[in-house]
């Protein structure tokens, strides 16, 4: 600080390289702190990948897997409920799902792997609420007259359709995630991988 | 002052003489022999995880051994049905304490708490000693006893592969009283694999620890030239 | 030479040298890097035993910042998990095997508490060498004490905290010694467990010390033991006063700005530690048996006691004063007189100052018996040690008791015999050798 008038190039140069070495020490130092932050075995234990059984699941009706503690929804879309999507186009905020909110085989008009059975993440994009399922069409779930069935974010009032992409002008940035999965058989799927080979 | 010094003298032998007495063998396997673990690895999950839990060990860290998951899933996971499940035993404790006396202990880090100060490795060499060293006493109520590990509450779960020893009560020496499957040549190998296991599962990481050890002491070396130079250029000043 | 009369930063007119302008007018920036380091007068012959000092703050740093890491996954928790470990036991081995990196971490903070006693043990007898606790500076020299008890209890309940079997039996034994005071003794040592056993009352009471009070405390008495150190300077291997031959500047002729010449240096002297320090880590970090003991890989058992318990290391040459007292005195019993002994081991450090009559301070200016005196403290201190990690037995018992009599000889003989010296002549300047 007050010296360095009086400093000579061999001097200036021994202390970049110090500094250059013990700052790549410095850095090699940080990675057991900073990796230890990261999910442990058990925690990736944990989030491993669940499989569900969807051959029971009625038309109409969904059901919620757990995975990685967030609630996954498996949705068995009827034709009228599909129907519904290709009307919505020009509402929804992102209707052809060019963000990357799900896996390659699910970017596609249903954002699904089969047109029916739709898998979700049910963890509203805005701050992390989970929606509520309002399939009815029209008023009778307390939504508008021209609702043709989806989810309500409790929260703050975010709406997606029965793909999960979100509506115009509403506080989430993106439509529901799709997680990645697979079909281990026509019933059953393995939520949290994608297929091997794939 | 005379007395001071000749207990000084002396200090080391009693120390010697203070510490443990029973004879072990040398544990002759190696934690870095693949083929070694593997084997051992089998002989823990179907012999020791019956009674014994590893429950700080998960069954995906036995990929480190050269297996794949699928490997491990067919051939090694009889206690969870993860892959990233830990190899604990499905007993629970209390109601094996019932039955042995004594509740078996967890076996992952067994080998470390079976050195001693001043030798933590000897644990290996235990472990090697006392799987060879059981012998039939009808005295004890699995009918088994240990030469280094008297009344032990484990009964022999290798015998089959061992065969029978007995105690010679005039040489005090192991004998071979009737065959086992493997040959006593062919039963310490498998031991030493089995013993191998337990000490690389006691800290599964020992290896790479070494080696990011070398590559740390690389680069401190090439600190301290740089460093030492800084050093030496600044204390020319000094006189 | 202390923080204070320097005259505040004026910026250069750049951005950067504006805003050292705007703070040094409202914090003493520029004083306090005067004041310790670049304008802290140093000795300019200070050897190889003045590296432990800075050492000393580099393994504390050590341990608070991988302590930070492992609390994150460490629980101080007594009861049983669906495997029968106990919890605090299995967060340990899960901090060994889970936690990406958690190894290191763990082997650091267990090796550094190993290496930080070497240090002190190391740096304290540099000031047994060179007369460094002598007046003027006596109080860096207590908060110095000071520094040694703490850490002694921060070393004592951290051992809890892996809850292996070392860490019952040694805090078991510990806590008892207690109740050996008269009268107060049985009710305190319940206090300091919190139950009628080493329970998890006890755990948990040991981790919120291990963790928060005791490192508070260390952190300030560090502080005080420097900001002393810096009032009266270092004193250095020659004993001698280097403010009394000062330039026309007032700058102390045998002085060097502490940065950059010991700074460099000190960054040597790290560098070769950590050298030491990795190889045990990455190579030995049970340390021999000595740094992790091999019943502390078996969870506690309050039923059954190891075979052969022995206190770390670090403890074991007070730990054989202890057990050196097998009297009764004065109508007390010998477990309270080894208690009292070994008290009075740590504490007597405090009264060198005091004890010291010697006209010189370093041994380089001392005769044959300081040298003696010395040498035959180190090899009693050593011996203790020694003999405190085996189990007892008879003629270590009178080894030990006959070196529990030097340890103490050497202390409370010191006024007279520190006196009768054949001293030589101190210089008037440092030689550098």
């Amino acid at each position: 600080m007050s010296n360095q008038g009086k400093m000579d190039c061999g001097r200036r140069r021994l202390i970049v390289a110090t500094a250059a070495v013990g700052g790549v020490g410095a850095v090699g130092a940080l990675v057991p702190f900073v990796s230890s932050l990261l999910p442990s075995e058990r925690a990736k234990a944990a989030g491993a990948p669940v499989e569900a059984d969807i051959g029971k699941l009625p038309a109409g009706q969904m059901m919620t897997v757990e995975w990685r503690g967030k609630p996954v929804w498996i949705i068995n879309r009827t034709k009228e409920m599909l129907d519904t999507l290709p009307k919505l186009d020009d509402k929804v905020a992102d209707p052809k799902s060019e963000k990357p909110q799900q896996p390659a085989y699910a970017q596609n008009e249903h954002r699904s792997i089969k047109a029916e059975y739709m898998v979700v993440v049910g963890i509203c994009t805005h701050l992390g609420c989970s929606p509520s399922s309002k399939f009815k069409a029209g008023a009778d779930e307390g939504m508008p007259a021209d609702w043709l069935g989806g989810f309500l974010c409790p929260c703050h009032g975010s709406t997606f359709d029965l793909a999960g992409r979100v509506f115009k002008a509403k506080p989430a940035p993106t439509n529901l995630e799709v997680p990645p999965h697979f079909y281990l058989s026509d019933t059953r799927i393995l939520i949290g991988e994608d297929k091997k080979g794939a | 002052m005379k007395k001071f010094l000749i207990a000084l003298l002396f200090t080391p032998l009693l120390a010697l003489a203070s510490g443990g007495s029973v004879h072990l063998d040398k544990w002759p396997g190696s934690v870095s022999d693949k083929a070694s673990l593997q084997s051992g690895a089998k002989l823990f999950v179907n012999y020791c995880l019956n009674c014994h839990g590893a429950s700080y060990m998960r069954y995906k860290n036995l990929t480190d051994l050269g297996l794949t998951e699928d490997q491990v899933r067919d051939n090694l996971m009889f206690t969870s049905d993860k892959i990233g499940g830990l190899m604990a035993v499905a007993a629970r404790s209390d109601e094996q304490k019932l039955w042995f006396g004594a509740t078996p202990p967890d076996l992952t880090i067994i080998a470390r708490a079976r050195g001693d100060a001043g030798a933590p490795k000897a644990g290996a060499d235990w472990l090697y000693t006392y799987l060879r060293s059981f012998y039939q006493d009808d005295k004890r109520p699995t009918g088994w006893n240990n030469v280094i590990f008297e009344n032990v509450g484990m009964p022999h779960v290798l015998w089959q592969l061992q065969g029978i020893q007995v105690l010679n009560h005039e040489t005090h020496k192991l004998e071979l009283a009737v065959p086992g499957q493997l040959s006593p040549a062919e039963y310490d190998k498998a031991v030493s694999d089995l013993v191998g296991f337990m000490v690389w599962m006691g800290e599964p990481q020992q290896e790479f620890r070494k080696t990011l050890g070398v590559g740390v002491l690389a680069f401190l070396l090439l600190l301290f030239v740089v460093a030492y130079a800084l050093k030496k250029e600044y204390w020319k000043d000094i006189h | 030479m202390a923080a204070g009369n320097f005259e505040k930063y004026k910026s250069d007119g750049s951005v950067g040298g504006n805003v050292l302008e705007w703070v040094d007018a409202r914090f003493p920036a520029t004083s306090m890097w005067k004041g310790h380091l670049s304008e802290y007068y140093a000795p300019k012959n200070f050897n190889f035993w003045y590296f432990f000092g800075s050492l000393a703050l580099l393994v504390l740093v050590i341990q608070i910042v991988t302590g930070i890491f492992l609390v994150m996954h460490y629980k101080p928790d007594a009861s049983v998990n669906a495997y029968g470990v106990p919890v605090a036991f299995a967060s340990v081995e899960y901090i060994m095997r889970d936690v990406p990196g958690g190894w290191i971490i763990r082997y650091m903070h267990s090796t550094g508490a190993s290496a930080f006693f070497i240090v002190v043990y190391l740096h304290m007898f540099r000031g047994l060498l060179y007369g460094s606790y002598r007046k003027p500076r006596e109080l860096t020299w207590l908060f110095g004490v000071g520094i040694f008890l703490v850490l002694m209890g921060e070393a004592f309940f951290g051992y809890l905290l892996p809850w292996g079997q070392m860490s019952f039996w040694g805090a078991q034994v510990i806590v008892n010694l207690f109740s050996a005071i008269p009268v107060i003794g049985p009710d305190l040592s319940i206090i300091i467990r919190g139950d009628y056993v080493v329970g998890d009352a006890t755990l948990n009471r040991f981790f919120s010390f291990h963790v928060i009070a005791f490192p508070l405390i260390l952190l300030g008495l560090v502080a005080a033991h420097l900001l002393a150190l810096h009032e009266t300077g270092s004193n250095n291997p020659d004993g001698i006063d280097i403010k009394e031959k000062k330039d026309e500047n007032g700058i102390p002729l045998d002085g060097i700005p502490f940065h950059p010449y010991y700074t460099v240096k000190d960054i040597v002297g790290v560098v070769v530690f950590l050298m030491v320090f990795s190889a045990v880590l990455f190579f030995a970090p049970e340390g021999g048996g000595y740094f992790l003991e091999t019943p502390n890989f078996y969870p506690a058992d309050p039923l059954k006691t190891p075979p052969h318990i022995a206190p770390v290391w670090y403890f074991t040459p007070f730990y054989s004063i202890l057990r050196a007292m097998v009297w009764n005195f004065f109508g007390l019993d010998a477990k309270f007189w080894g208690v009292v002994a070994m008290g009075a081991s740590v504490v007597i450090f405090a009264f060198l100052p005091w004890l010291d009559r010697s006209p010189v301070r370093s041994i380089r200016y001392r005769g044959p018996i300081y040298k003696t005196m010395l040498t035959i403290f180190v090899i009693c201190f050593l011996i203790l040690g020694y003999l405190g990690t085996l189990s007892p037995f008879p003629l270590g018992e009178v080894v030990s008791q006959i070196c529990t009599v030097f340890y103490f000889g050497f202390f409370l003989g010191m006024p007279w015999w520190s006196r009768m010296d054949k001293f030589k002549p101190v210089p008037d300047r440092v030689t550098m050798k």
